[in-house]
């Protein structure tokens, strides 16, 4: 009995180890019929990405690597630089992310558009700087993607930079930071009440440099309460908490899933406050059944809006519905100015499509640190970038009235 | 010769050892002559460590009889001891070798320190009771350490609690960061290691099984009353096999550590454990083999059915399901059974007329 | 004091949808002594049609929801044949594995045809009052002390739900033929295939009733806290697995003490202790009762026969 099993299992192993160690001979016949059958041309640059397609946060890079694909076919219609774009699944998981990274190696990428997520982003950055592959990710926004910036609580740096990795999105301290000076400024709220995810790299990073930032101000946090993706469902008690202490702003760094229920079971309990949220509170509007009005006067930063009037907005706004039958979210316009970026700095730079990942990655990372390299998108006008892989944008403060985004300067 | 074919354990347990053995073999020189592709290479050191899981779980589920869903808690335990010592001597110890020695025994030492914490309770329970409080266990495990602050500067390590409250001095860095886990590991694992790792795990469970404490152990695996009788020690056996399975796993997940540039806390939570224990029923209870394959098969699997895209998860699901009814339906084991007898005698025939 | 109450209020509603979820757990787990790990998401499954039959279709509540049981009985009634029959006579860890494929598969299921995106619940556990101009106001819940306490008629209603459940399921296993059978089967398989009763159509009854019964907690759970995603029942599903074993797997009112009594304890825990280990603090009080009572507060002692 036992050895049938044993046989049956050892049989499906050798059979997997051969199609895995076959499949980076087949890489090369496979990558020949890709070529021919998609409608990229020959000698199109090979752009990887992973994200988490399946589970929990799907959300994320499902919109991300849509708003890639959707630049990449406008870029190939160009007719000029072709660009081939792959998508691994990494379920936001940092282990799975580093073998969807080895995928996309056989494949035979060149540019890599890192990991959606933080956890995965911050494996996958290491791994790319071993290779000396290029890394721009669109919203890995944890410190730890580029490496080399200073622990906001201990002032220490914990992790080396990686001279391959570049964000499109904000860096989470920054969002921390602007978040406190633009209730400053602003004179937003007297006392402060803050909910945050303490299990989430992303929210815990924001939180830590908004109270550095807060703390330096003078800003008055009176409540301060968390959850976990384990406890996402009953807000009561940090929800009257917040109240209680009589906090006339609620800060809220956190996706907008969590938020929604926040707003909802705030508004049940008859308590109003100011809500505060960063770009992750972009697309609660999007939200099927979402009852838009508990949304009214909520504040955020976000680099993104989907209502803007611009051309460039409008017509990828357009695609996109057209395309997927949803509006997009932050995911998708950085994932497509992550693709417009590269375009432009491997046009500029004139690397030769079929050079290898390391040559284009010391073009790149010139050309991305050069002063004269400045990139407009959907998510910011006239981007640059330093040394340390940070881009420089500023977050825009805007309020929701009426169900749409509208500016607050 | 003869011993072999008469003893069925050590034929077996031989068996067991010539597969790790050729297995580790195979891949090093498929390596070595750089047919691998990167991403069976990126696997080696994670499947060495899931085996070790599986090993040390069937150690609890298969010989002691006892239905654990937090293992992951051990792992944990495991990963972050040893990554946190592992980071430690980073400047100090050149050899990674040497680091990756210390930190799987620190990982070790602790988990089955952790495992007697747990064990002396948990042990006084029974069947889905125990279950549950060992996965009340694993959960308690990942809020803690998504809670813990370790720092290290020239005076040494700091910790904190809940808020990160460590001030370093000069040249200092946090090395774990409570939500943020371990972000900078420089791994020190290889494949070689994993496999020692696994060849001396295994080593420790067939001799343990052979043993008289492995015996008494399962016997209370079988009917604790009638072995309570005869006088064997109920809590101290139990906890003999509990802890060892938890060194094990303290071991593995040093392991697994040291082979991530990142581990967070959240990574090893009910569903690492669930995973498990899927390695371990699916390959057999109490088949040490047979969790091997089982683990390196599931691990291998998810990456296979890239091609599938969007249904990937939905087709690994649906094999689990059919894999899980082929190897234990009953119908399905009759069926075998008859279709082995027909190919031993069609075989056996064709032999006699060669 | 009022604090005190608020929380106590929160606590028995976070409870009561645990509960809920914790009923079908312990029913299935009664007869077939099995842990379906796929019952939370046969829970979102239920959620999902009845939030497309409600805000798609524009088809009444109460459609709506009798449309989420007959699609989740159907649905536990394949899963049973396909996935768990087989297995009937296997190690009862095998069938575990099984119903946590199940679980995956229903996800990923879920994720292809409804996609991620969150979608948020319709709240028709509502109150429309016309107001003297004309004007509507929509109450969500009751308020008294001043409008300082409110308890919202989700709560309310989860909790008279569970307890009619609770009635009519332990009327129907202490009354009915059918019940009876159940019973049997739960104490004695072997016996009871002796006396003439199909363990197998038995069996199978059972997970009808318990998809039934998932589908009614997924519109609960998604009226209390409306963000539907795929992966919506998994956590509840666990906590509420917690809260059956709490009370004693496979006692009927020991699920509904034991998921009221998680989620007092959780509001509790996160309220007068730590947000942050609120998480830790719910599994340690549980550990801690486990210990004194080692079959959970209401369960049966088992005599060990020797």
């Amino acid at each position: 009995m036992k050895k049938v099993i044993c046989m049956g299992l050892a049989l499906a192993m050798a059979f997997s180890m051969v199609a895995c160690g076959g499949s980076s001979s087949s890489a090369a016949s496979s990558e020949a019929s890709d070529a021919s059958s998609s409608t990229a041309a020959e000698g199109a640059v090979k752009i990887g990405g992973t994200g988490p397609l399946t589970g929990g946060a799907a959300i994320y890079g499902n919109a991300a690597k849509r708003g890639a694909e959707i630049a990449v076919e406008e870029i190939n219609a160009l007719g000029g630089l072709q660009f081939d774009l792959k998508y691994e699944d990494d379920t936001h998981d940092a282990e799975k992310a580093v073998n969807a990274y080895n995928t996309l190696k056989d494949w035979g990428m060149q540019v890599f558009l890192g990991s959606v997520t933080s956890t995965p982003c911050v494996a996958t950055s290491a791994e790319s700087n071993g290779d000396h592959i290029f890394l721009l990710t669109p919203s890995a926004s944890s410190t730890d993607v580029l490496g080399g910036v200073a622990n906001p609580l201990t002032g220490t740096i914990d992790v080396p930079r990686k001279d391959n990795a570049f964000q499109m999105c904000f860096m989470d301290p920054n969002q921390g930071t602007a978040s406190a000076q633009y209730i400053s400024e602003k004179n937003l709220g007297t006392k402060i009440a803050i909910i945050y995810k303490n299990d989430d790299v992303y929210s815990t990073g924001i939180y830590n440099s908004f109270m550095n930032k807060a703390q330096e101000l003078g800003l008055d946090v009176v409540s301060t309460t968390t959850f976990t993706s384990d406890s996402q469902t009953d807000f009561s008690v940090q929800i009257n908490d917040a109240k209680n202490s009589g906090a006339d702003l609620l800060f809220l760094p956190m996706y907008y899933d969590a938020a929604s229920l926040i707003l909802t079971q705030a508004n049940n309990i008859g308590y109003a406050p100011k809500f505060f949220g960063v770009d992750g509170m972009d697309g609660i509007l999007t939200l099927a059944g979402f009852d838009k009005s508990l949304a009214e006067g909520v504040i955020l930063l976000t680099p993104f809006n989907t209502d803007a009037q611009d051309e460039k907005t409008k017509s990828f706004v357009s695609k996109y519905n057209e395309k997927y039958g949803e509006a997009p979210n932050q995911f998708a316009a950085d994932a497509y100015d992550c693709v417009y970026a590269i375009y432009q700095a491997l046009t500029e730079s004139g690397v030769a499509s079929d050079a290898s990942a390391s040559d284009m990655c010391d073009a790149l990372i010139a050309q991305f640190t050069s002063p004269n390299f400045v990139f407009d998108g959907l998510t910011g006008e006239g981007m640059t970038w330093s040394e340390s892989g940070e881009v420089t944008k500023s977050p825009k403060g805007m309020v929701i009235e009426n169900g749409a985004y509208v500016g607050m300067d | 010769m003869r011993s072999l074919r008469t003893n069925k354990t050590l034929r077996t347990n031989v068996i067991t050892y010539a597969v790790v053995v050729a297995a580790f073999v195979l891949f090093q020189c498929l390596g070595s002559a750089g047919v691998l592709s990167s991403t069976m290479k990126g696997q080696l050191v994670p499947i060495c460590a899931y085996v070790l899981m599986a090993l040390s779980l069937n150690l609890t589920v298969g010989i002691l009889g006892e239905l654990s869903l937090g293992h992951a808690g051990f792992m944990s335990v495991g990963a972050f001891a040893g990554a946190v010592t592992a980071s430690a001597m980073q400047d100090s110890v050149p050899s990674s070798a040497l680091r990756l020695t210390v930190a799987v025994l620190v990982g070790a030492v602790l988990a089955a320190i952790v495992g007697v914490l747990i064990g002396i309770p948990v042990l006084r329970l029974n069947g889905d009771y125990l279950a549950i409080v060992t996965l009340a266990f694993g959960e308690i495990i990942k809020s803690i350490v998504n809670n813990l602050y370790i720092g290290m500067d020239a005076n040494g390590l700091h910790a904190s609690f809940l808020n990160n409250t460590i001030v370093l001095g000069e040249g200092g860095r946090m090395i774990l960061s409570g939500p943020m886990g371990v972000p900078g590991i420089k791994k020190t694992a290889t494949f070689a290691a994993g496999f020692i790792l696994i060849l001396i795990a295994l080593f420790v469970i067939f001799n343990l099984v052979n043993s008289r404490a492995g015996r008494a152990i399962m016997a209370l695996r079988d009917n604790r009353i009638a072995a309570e009788s005869v006088g064997i020690n109920v809590t101290k056996y139990k906890l003999m096999a509990f802890v060892i399975s938890a060194a094990i796993a303290g071991a593995g997940g040093a392991l697994y550590g040291q082979a991530q540039n990142a581990i967070i806390a959240t990574k090893f939570d009910f569903n690492t454990s669930i995973l498990i224990l899927v390695f371990v029923v699916l390959g057999g209870m109490g088949n040490m083999l047979g969790s091997i394959l089982a683990a390196a098969l599931l691990t291998v699997l998810p990456e296979l059915l890239r091609s599938l895209n969007d249904y990937r998860m939905l087709i690994y699901a649906i094999v689990l399901i059919l894999m899980m009814l082929f190897n234990s339906a009953p119908a399905m084991i009759q069926w075998r059974e008859q279709m082995t007898e027909k190919l031993r005698k069609t075989f056996g025939e064709e032999r006699k007329e060669g | 004091m009022l604090t005190f109450l608020n929380h106590l209020i929160n606590g028995i509603s976070l409870g009561s949808v645990y509960a809920i979820i914790a009923l079908g757990y312990t029913m299935v787990y009664g007869i077939a002594k099995m842990l379906n790990f796929a019952h939370g998401d046969i829970i979102m499954v239920g959620a999902y049609i009845c939030f497309f039959a409600v805000s798609t279709f524009g088809l009444p509540p109460i459609v709506g929801v009798l449309l989420a049981m007959v699609v989740c009985t159907v649905l536990g009634m394949v899963i049973e044949r396909l996935a768990y029959k087989p297995l009937r006579s296997a190690p009862s860890l095998a069938v575990l594995i099984t119903a946590i494929g199940v679980s995956y598969f229903l996800q990923n299921a879920a994720q292809l045809l409804w996609t991620s995106n969150p979608k948020i619940f319709p709240s028709f556990l509502v109150v429309t009052q016309q107001n003297a101009d004309g004007t509507q106001t929509v109450k969500s819940g009751i308020q008294f002390a001043g409008g300082q306490l409110s308890v919202s008629y989700a709560t309310l209603i989860t909790i008279a739900v569970c307890v009619v459940i609770m009635l009519v399921l332990t009327w129907f296993t202490e009354h009915t033929k059918m019940g009876q059978a159940i019973q049997a089967c739960s104490e004695d398989k072997g016996a009871a295939q002796l006396m003439g009763i199909n363990v197998n159509t038995t069996i199978s009854l059972t997970f009808a009733i318990g998809s039934a019964l998932a589908a009614i907690a997924g519109v609960l759970l998604c009226s209390a806290y409306p963000t539907l995603v795929p992966t919506t029942g998994s956590m509840p599903g666990i906590k509420a697995f917690t809260a059956a074993v709490f009370g004693g797997i496979g006692s009927i009112p020991g699920a509904l003490l034991g998921g009221i009594l998680l989620g007092v304890i959780e509001i509790f825990a996160k309220a007068y202790i730590s947000t942050q280990l609120s998480d830790a603090i719910v599994f340690a009080v549980l550990i801690v009762v486990l210990l004194v009572r080692p079959t959970g507060l209401l369960g049966k002692q088992i005599r060990e026969k020797v």
